[in-house]
């Protein structure tokens, strides 16, 4: 299959390792990626925080990137929701009605990744080798609005090498948020110190999820702390194997595909 | 559209308990750094959780009941006039009289005058956020009319002078060594050995108690349901306490807000089963009390409906965040919602707290009264998830995010940022530019894997206690250009 990669804006800017491993994942199991050149972001941001009518060239911008793309990945559930529940009611609401059901068509082809790696290709035995004790922690939006269940810890558990500790009150917010965690940074920060104590009580070395920006904010609690357990994203664990360097343990961005 | 440019009058500033004097951030910085506090909201709303779930648990038709819940109250708010006109005809035929109040000075004055006519100068109260959120204690008080609050927990407030932090368990701030020092300082009588135990403070507050129920001539209640097609009044409770305010005098007045109104008795079938387990965790609430007008000889003898606006035809009128009107009270939400849990009900400073309180609030005294509330949340969807009557509160919180945004006159900072990150973000060319602006921060790093602590804000609010990683030289998409000639 041709599969369309949505870096997300987040991902790409900040941790481009995590596209880098769906990237390679995906031609893992065989099929061809393509990276649409005009994307930047889903818009989640600008709706979130109150400026939906600074979100909808943001997705109309989106729909163009990747329209005429037969399946599109993101290995992010907050933007993966936003796409499916608010990109075509910005829109409509703006009274841009084509862009609305343009926004809409493509929702139904967009995917998360463990979304996409079970329910579209069918596999959860990824061929992935992760000799590393793992939490996971649901993310919000990938736990309640896109409802990905026990997809990733299927995925998980098919890994060779991981050791799968359950997460103590895993689905209680970390805290994160997007805005919420400047405007509101003293009540993150104590919600985030909750997720913090939970991770730390399984002793794993990762930390693991479907989202980067909810690991760049419990990533960068557990930094803080010196506390030696990292944080991980899924797709990372996804791409390892016995003979390639998992591409997160890069120190510079990976050059060779 | 906004609920002003509607010309629909909100609830009026300077009465009752519907704005907080400090915005959410600030007031929850108090709360987050008090240990006692925190300890007693984690456990407190830990176990209720616990409860909720089971019982939530045992119900096979539980989807299909909240679906049930939720479509009549869709159906009632659709022609509310038409139930709220017949449920003032049935009240009227049984005896009842009905009074219509705008807002909250008007609710406060139509009961301190049918209170004085009775000459009473005290009178018992049965728990009710409709009161509290008019601030009718106040206004009783100004006329010189005592209000006993006869629910405990609403009596451990009253005697703390404090204010309810929660709907359903308004101390649930307090643990049962708080309760018995205010018990000791505030009951006249009490036995001065009495102990933290549950069962014995339970007993003071009811000795307290009885002897306000047998003096009483009025008593005030709210309502939970109000059956428009019987005009029958409904109030659910786990005390008792409520019971003997609704039976022992001889005058009994009930402020309802307008939305609690229900078409058929039928209807109620279905929220006295997701109320209770929702609220308490418990299959049944022990006590629920119902009465439509005055019975010869039985029970009050004189029967007063106040119907509240203050704000609700306001909230009716926006098509998103209507939908808050649904609530029945329960208070899931509350308990569920790690904010609330971290920073209590008094952050919230309405008496409306917690995730239903930040879409309820804001809407009730339109938005700018309560500009943070609708921030003070990090939309992780729970509330949705318990609620009985699935009210969407994080896409409300969402919606009046951008109300707020678009009432604003001035440009601000953050406005600005997102204005110029929308400009970027739909221009791919200037989105590179953008990105590789952050990858400046390379330079700040100085080589190191994170950003320095000690950024400017607003940046530093994140780096307070996060690190930021310090962004790579390369986005994923230019390294993939590179790599694959784009």
């Amino acid at each position: 299959m041709r599969v369309a990669l949505f870096a997300t804006c987040l991902v790409d800017t900040m941790v481009p390792q995590v596209a880098r491993a769906t990237a390679v994942l995906l031609q893992r199991l065989g099929h061809e990626v393509v990276v649409p050149p005009g994307q930047s972001c889903c818009g989640q941001m600008h709706v979130n925080t109150g400026y939906r009518r600074e979100a909808v060239p943001v997705v109309a911008n989106h729909v163009r990137a990747f329209a005429g793309a037969e399946a599109i990945v993101a290995p992010s559930g907050s933007c993966v929701a936003s796409i499916h529940h608010q990109q075509a009611a910005v829109a409509r609401r703006a009274g841009e009605h084509a862009l609305a059901d343009e926004a809409a068509a493509l929702a139904e082809r967009t995917y998360e990744l463990s979304q996409f790696l079970v329910d579209v290709l069918g596999v959860t035995d990824v061929g992935a080798y992760y000799p590393h004790r793992v939490t996971y922690h649901p993310t919000c939006h990938s736990l309640r609005m896109l409802k990905v269940g026990d997809r990733p810890l299927r995925l998980l558990r098919a890994v060779r090498g991981l050791d799968l500790v359950e997460l103590p009150a895993a689905d209680q917010c970390c805290g994160f948020g997007g805005t919420f965690a400047v405007k509101n940074a003293e009540t993150s920060t104590a919600m985030l110190t909750d997720k913090m104590a939970n991770v730390l009580s399984t002793h794993a070395e990762v930390c693991t999820a479907g989202d980067a920006s909810c690991l760049m904010h419990i990533g960068g609690g557990l930094s803080r702390l010196r506390s030696g357990t990292r944080t991980v994203h899924l797709a990372e664990i996804l791409a390892s194997t016995e003979d390639a360097v998992s591409p997160h343990q890069a120190t510079t961005p990976a050059v060779s595909a | 559209m906004t609920a002003v440019f509607l010309g629909i009058p909100t609830a009026p500033p300077g009465v009752g308990h519907l704005r907080g004097d400090r915005s959410f951030p600030d007031a929850a910085r108090d709360s987050l750094r008090d240990g006692q506090l925190r300890a007693n909201l984690g456990h407190a709303t830990a176990t209720i959780r616990g409860k909720r779930a089971a019982v939530v648990g045992e119900v096979p038709d539980w989807a299909e009941l909240r679906e049930a819940g939720r479509a009549i109250k869709a159906a009632t708010m659709a022609r509310l006039d038409e139930h709220l006109i017949a449920l003032e005809e049935q009240v009227t035929a049984r005896g009842g009289t009905v009074h219509w109040a705008r807002d909250a000075t008007e609710a406060n004055a139509i009961v301190t005058r049918l209170v004085q006519a009775t000459g009473a100068d005290e009178v018992v109260k049965v728990k009710s956020m409709a009161t509290q959120e008019i601030g009718l204690n106040e206004a009783l008080e100004a006329a010189g009319i005592a209000a006993h609050e006869t629910d405990l927990a609403e009596l451990i407030v009253q005697l703390g002078e404090d204010t309810p932090s929660h709907i359903l368990v308004p101390a649930i701030h307090k643990n049962r060594a708080e309760i018995r020092e205010i018990f000791l300082r505030t009951m006249p009588g009490v036995d001065p050995e009495l102990p933290d135990d549950p069962r014995r403070l339970a007993m003071a507050a009811r000795a307290h108690l009885r002897e306000r129920f047998l003096r009483a001539r009025v008593a005030i209640s709210g309502a939970n349901f109000a059956v428009a097609e019987t005009g029958t009044l409904a109030v659910v409770e786990s005390e008792g306490n409520g019971r003997m305010c609704l039976t022992l005098p001889q005058t009994l007045i009930t402020v309802m807000g307008i939305e609690k109104v229900v078409p058929t008795w039928r209807d109620l079938e279905v929220y006295l089963q997701l109320l209770p387990r929702s609220s308490t965790g418990e299959r049944m609430n022990p006590y629920t009390s119902l009465w439509a007008g005055v019975t010869p000889g039985d029970g009050p003898q004189d029967f007063h409906l106040v119907l509240v606006d203050n704000g609700r035809t306001a909230v009716l009128a926006d098509e998103v965040g209507r939908e808050a009107l649904h609530c029945i009270r329960c208070s899931a939400c509350l308990n569920v919602c790690p904010v609330y849990e971290r920073a209590g009900g008094h952050a919230y400073g309405s008496v409306y707290p917690g995730p239903i309180g930040a879409v309820l609030s804001p809407q009730l005294t339109g938005v700018e009264d309560n500009a943070s509330l609708p921030y003070a949340s990090s939309l992780c969807g729970a509330c949705y998830d318990v609620c009985p009557v699935a009210i969407d509160i994080p896409s409300i919180l969402v919606h009046l995010r951008a109300e707020h945004v678009e009432a604003q006159t001035r440009t601000t900072p953050e406005a600005l940022a997102f204005r110029a990150l929308s400009t970027a973000m739909s221009h791919p060319r200037l989105w590179r530019l953008a990105q590789r602006a952050a990858g400046l921060g390379r330079f700040l790093a100085r080589g190191r894997p994170t950003l320095p602590a000690t950024l400017p804000p607003p940046a530093s609010r994140w780096t307070r206690s996060r690190d930021l990683p310090t962004p790579p030289a390369e986005t994923f998409t230019q390294a993939w250009a590179r790599e694959h000639g784009g």
